[in-house]
């Protein structure tokens, strides 16, 4: 039946009796000539097998060759495809349309960045955050070549391993209100990615990420609405790494009282 | 020359978009009741300053049925705000490691409450017995 289904697929043949037709519709955006985005609504033929992804695909190939949309690997590792659907932040390939079925579904680029065009957002300013939290490892003890390999054990890789799971597929951003709300905040995913750095036993680097976590586009922007760990697909939980930077942030800010060496820079 | 014009969308009424929203203002929204109920004790403990007429007199407001409705829904709040305040730690905590491994969110979180029953009744019992 499966297999059958699939080559109706292709040939383009849709006999009514098994096709079955699902409504999509998306806010639509083009810069040119739009004010504001706008819904558009298509009906699209699907079988089980097919995700929102492909929905959209069909969308482009078949009713407007100018809807515009990100997306490569279809298997949830890329991280291009999310899109807000029916509301919330997915991976439109890792979303299937017989979910929705026989409901409309409402396709929408992801929330709290700016449309560029269609389901295409302006990610510009993320990745300058990316860059922000110096996403590298910075040594404690800088290391010859003949000094050899830094050692790490299987308990010291398990403190940052989680984290080092993030796609950058900005979900978390789109799920943040505080992002939408002040978009220089330096938000979850990379936050998330600065914490992998400073729990890596190799690295010595928390001293100078400090400032950016402290500082006005910093950790305490969150208010701890938790949705960002909720959209996770990787299961990064970026909400945790933003609140635990709180309470290093707290500690550096009340420890440089105590210690002469924790001065202010 | 650029045809760029990207669109921000507007915010307003961001909380209503999505439930997860909602019950983050609901819950975060019970704060203003458990800062009521302590303006409440304070006004007692001035009233008290007071003298022995005004006491009185709050401890009568304090029988009195709007204040009974008032007090079961600072109860209703408290509670639910206790509820999700200890449902948030796995999301605020540093992850607790016991044997190795992390401590799963349910056990957290379940502790959390089960210390705040604990706390709560271990309270009854204290005020009750000097209240006998």
């Amino acid at each position: 039946m499966v297999p059958l289904v699939k080559r109706q697929t292709r040939k383009g043949k849709h006999p009514m009796s098994e096709q079955k037709i699902i409504e999509i519709e998306v806010l639509r955006y083009k810069p040119e000539s739009d004010q504001a985005p706008h819904s558009e609504v298509y009906k699209v033929p699907f079988t089980d097998d097919m995700s929102v992804l492909q929905g959209v695909q069909y969308i482009k190939d078949n009713f407007d060759g100018s809807l515009t949309f990100r997306w490569s690997c279809r298997m949830a590792i890329c991280g291009s495809c999310g899109m807000m659907i029916n509301g919330i932040p997915k991976l439109s390939c890792e979303s299937f349309l017989r979910d929705y079925y026989p409901n409309r579904i409402t396709v929408e680029a992801l929330a709290n960045f700016p449309i560029e065009k269609d389901l295409v957002v302006d990610l510009s300013g993320f990745i300058e955050k990316l860059e922000a939290i110096q996403p590298y490892i910075i040594p404690k003890e800088p290391r010859t070549l003949e000094q050899g390999e830094y050692i790490q054990t299987p308990e010291q890789f398990s403190q940052y391993i989680q984290f080092t799971s993030c796609i950058n597929c900005t979900l978390c951003y789109a799920a943040c209100p505080q992002v939408g709300l002040n978009p220089d905040f330096i938000g979850p995913a990379a936050m998330a990615l600065l914490h992998r750095y400073n729990m890596d036993s190799r690295d010595g680097g928390q001293a100078q990420r400090m400032e950016l976590v402290a500082s006005e586009e910093g950790v305490y922007n969150c208010s701890a609405v938790g949705y960002c760990s909720e959209v996770c697909p990787k299961h990064v939980d970026p909400g945790n790494a933003v609140n635990v930077n709180k309470i290093n942030a707290a500690k550096d800010y009340f420890l440089r009282f105590l210690s002469p060496k924790g001065g202010a820079q | 020359m650029s045809k760029r014009r990207p669109y921000v969308r507007p915010m307003g009424g961001w909380w209503k978009k999505n439930p997860f929203y909602v019950e983050y203002m609901v819950h975060e929204s019970t704060a203003l009741f458990v800062a009521a109920y302590a303006i409440t004790l304070l006004v007692g403990l001035v009233r008290l300053g007071q003298g022995e007429a005004a006491w009185n007199g709050w401890l009568e407001a304090m029988k009195s049925p709007l204040s009974i409705v008032a007090h079961l829904a600072f109860l209703v709040a408290i509670a639910y705000h206790a509820f999700t305040w200890f449902k948030l730690f796995p999301l605020t905590m540093p992850p607790i490691i016991v044997n190795g491994k992390k401590l799963e969110p349910e056990v957290v979180v379940g502790s959390g409450w089960t210390a705040a029953i604990l706390a709560a009744l271990a309270l009854l019992g204290i005020v009750w017995r000097i209240a006998a």
